[in-house]
């Protein structure tokens, strides 16, 4: 009975909250139903057929062994930009968080990159890594290195990699540089007194205390990887050479709207859906057990 | 994360772009055109429309440009799909199977003529162009608008620099491969032999030149249950030349689609493939003395080369419920303007694509066009050389786009040495049937 009374104070927050519940239901779980959906039906690209097929559009991608090679692509791909954004943006912050002259412009401008769209970097690493226009791309060629990312897979994945990652680094370099301003000086203090030396304070002292900062970005990272690098591998490579470059959620474009398959581009979101669940699943679990907050 | 996942799955469908349904602008009926050319070439298509606009008051055409030709098609499709497509939308030749197959999407050329009462005979048209974007009765299906054929760029400098004659130019595969001899040892330049398109020039385009079909059943033509041909011994002579010429360094890959179209304007490659409607650019950037000639043929496999095809778009019409008969009057009466001769030798002249109808040919050859730029009709003559037969009146396949990619790929493999050419074709045939059976499965009407 007393519910009942209540019922009339509830009924104000829920209106409260219905526009944003509104907002996810419409952006966010209406198009992953229809994904879902989709994934289950082989239709004409208008629309105008379409066949309920079950899971074959799941057998015919798993069957594909391209479909395992670009599995591999992502995993190499993420691993590599994560670790090479990752790692570069703490080097920085801990040189950044010294006292050194114009240590601000130094900050500010370490910053920049992130405000670069990711189409442009890719022009701005065209422009480097052509083999015919490139700065470096001619001077290694001068230096007798074969050097033409068309053509081979390994520098084309090399130069994704570099590209996806100099944009990253920023944002990391921003997050890591205030994970280091909060570690109390007396720590640091304390440590210098007992006679510890620099690089021995920082993988003891500043490394375990930056933890939940680098698990943070550790999940950035990944999902950055994997999601947002579209724009630098269209227009770096659109994926080739002969499928090196192509990643998932490149391949999930190529055949939704380029090839207009949305039945295999559907079960592709879906699988990766699935895939990037279960990876955020471990990260929480066994990751963040070694996070000391 | 979950968001963006999702939504590059359902792009196609969630993209419906939001266009005002058409209405009436001072009394003018609206016609929306997306099309997907930019630069140079999409101010001569704007240009055109304004002047269709100028010449009438019944109807105003407006032209929008919607990004590259895939983007196009995908946008029309979406909006089609969403209730709200253009009139008129520019398509590639390549998605010409998928556009065919969208029954009630499309409005037939021929039907739309019919309608509006506007006589427009077919045979106008050149054979080439109009074969590719025809019914198997011989209907006009949808406009033909911009068409291209691929055609050989020859620097003559660099022939020059090499001891090569600038007047007798290579006519056979054979002595293409001796003049890059040459060419590669003291031509002076970076490559030399590189292609764009690679799958249009070096398979769709020889397989017509030598009479070998692409895909069974007249290229598809003649139904959906074709299959690819890419296991026919002229392909593994033609893909085994291209990687021999690799491994000698008298040919360079220059990427995929359009990719190495930039060496030869810029200088850099002695030979180049790529489309006569490159003939603007090289003529604002090249620095050097040059000749466009027709595409080479293997003399041991045909005496004499057949036609050519085309590339480029064409126009369709899209449906749409609330579509009145006066919107469709107004795209077939846009049609007759641009099929209008002097339109037409305009078009063909400032852009460098072939002339649609063989009238503005016959214009621009009797006021001596061909005289002052020689090898402007290479193309012209490489389409209409010959009577198109089975093999070489276009493709209609189904996922074409997709079936072009699979043979870049491939043939990326190849370069890279992975693979020989026995094994890059069958790779490539199957992937390519692969994709084939499911268009058949998607498209068929029960």
């Amino acid at each position: 009975m007393r519910r009942k009374v209540i019922f009339s104070g509830t009924a104000l927050p829920y209106a409260l909250l219905a526009p944003q519940l509104a907002i996810t239901v419409v952006f966010f779980f209406w198009p992953a139903a229809e994904a879902v959906w989709y994934s289950f039906l082989r239709q004409d690209a208008f629309g105008i057929s379409t066949q309920f097929v079950g899971l074959e559009n799941f057998e015919d991608l798993f069957a594909d062994p391209l479909y395992l090679q670009v599995v591999r692509n992502t995993l190499v791909f993420s691993l590599a930009v994560t670790a090479l954004a990752m790692a570069v943006a703490l080097l920085l912050a801990v040189l950044a968080d010294r006292h050194i002259r114009g240590r601000e412009t130094y900050r500010t401008l370490l910053i920049w990159p992130y405000a670069v769209a990711p189409a442009v970097a890719a022009v701005l690493y065209i422009f480097l890594f052509h083999p015919n226009i490139g700065l470096l791309g001619r001077a290694l060629n001068g230096m007798g290195i074969a050097w033409d990312y068309r053509l081979n897979g390994d520098q084309a994945m090399l130069v994704v990699v570099l590209a996806a990652a100099w944009k990253q680094v920023s944002y990391n370099f921003l997050f890591f540089l205030a994970g280091l301003q909060s570690i109390p000086k007396s720590v640091l203090e304390a440590a210098a007194i007992d006679g510890a030396r620099p690089v021995r304070r920082f993988w003891t002292v500043v490394f375990p205390l930056l933890s939940p900062t680098t698990f943070f970005l550790l999940v950035i990272n990944l999902t950055y990887a994997f999601f947002d690098t579209f724009g630098i591998i269209d227009a770096l490579t659109k994926g080739g050479p002969a499928n090196a470059t192509q990643t998932l959620i490149y391949r999930a474009y190529i055949d939704g709207r380029v090839n207009l398959d949305l039945g295999s581009s559907s079960a592709q979101s879906v699988a990766l859906m699935v895939a990037v669940m279960a990876l955020t699943l471990v990260q929480f679990r066994f990751i963040e057990r070694k996070v000391h907050y | 994360m979950l968001r963006r996942s999702l939504l590059a799955g359902s792009a196609a469908v969630l993209a419906a772009p939001f266009i005002a349904p058409s209405v009436k602008a001072q009394g003018r009926t609206e016609i929306q055109f997306w099309y997907g050319l930019g630069g140079a070439l999409g101010e001569r298509v704007a240009e055109q429309v304004q002047r269709f606009n100028d010449s009438q008051s019944r109807f105003r055409v407006n032209a929008t440009v919607r990004g590259s030709y895939v983007e196009v098609m995908t946008g029309a499709i979406a909006a089609w799909r969403a209730g709200t497509p253009p009139h008129i939308a520019q398509v590639f030749e390549v998605g010409t199977a998928t556009m065919m197959a969208a029954g009630p999407a499309i409005r037939p050329v021929y039907e739309l003529l019919g309608e509006a009462g506007i006589e427009l005979d077919p045979r106008r048209y050149l054979p080439g162009v109009r074969g590719y974007y025809s019914d198997t009765q011989g209907r006009l299906i949808s406009m033909p608008h911009n068409s291209s054929s691929a055609v050989m760029w020859l620097n003559l400098d660099a022939f020059e620099r090499a001891g090569l004659s600038t007047t007798e130019l290579p006519r056979t595969w054979a002595q293409v491969r001796a003049a890059a001899a040459r060419l590669k040892e003291r031509g002076g330049l970076e490559m030399a032999v590189t292609t764009a398109w690679p799958t249009w020039v070096m398979y769709e385009q020889m397989s017509s030149i030598h009479d070998v079909g692409l895909a069974t059943r007249a290229n598809g033509f003649e139904g959906l249950d074709a299959e690819m041909n890419l296991g026919h011994p002229f392909f593994a002579k033609q893909t085994s030349m291209l990687l021999e010429m690799q491994r000698a360094g008298e040919f360079t890959y220059g990427g995929r689609d359009g990719g190495g179209g930039a060496a030869f304007p810029a200088g850099r490659a002695a030979i180049s493939f790529n489309s006569s409607a490159g003939r603007a650019a090289i003529e604002r950037e090249a620095r050097f003395r040059w000749a466009s000639v027709v595409l080479p043929f293997h003399d041991d496999v045909i005496a004499s080369p057949r036609n050519g095809v085309i590339g480029g778009a064409s126009l369709w019409t899209l449906t749409a419920r609330n579509r009145t008969a006066e919107e469709y009057r107004g795209v077939a009466e846009f049609f007759r303007f641009i099929s209008d001769v002097e339109q037409d030798k305009w078009w063909h002249q400032v852009t460098g694509y072939v002339p649609l109808t063989l009238a503005a040919y016959e214009a621009s050859r009797a006021e001596g066009y061909y005289e002052r730029n020689p090898g402007a009709d290479a193309a012209i003559t490489q389409l209409s050389r010959a009577e198109p037969t089975p093999n070489s009146q276009g493709f209609r396949l189904g996922g074409f786009v997709e079936i072009r990619n699979i043979i870049q790929e491939e043939l990326e493999r190849g370069f890279q040495g992975q693979q020989d050419a026995a094994t890059l074709l069958a790779n490539a045939n199957r992937r390519s049937n692969v994709v084939l059976r499911n268009f058949e499965r998607a498209n068929r009407r029960t």
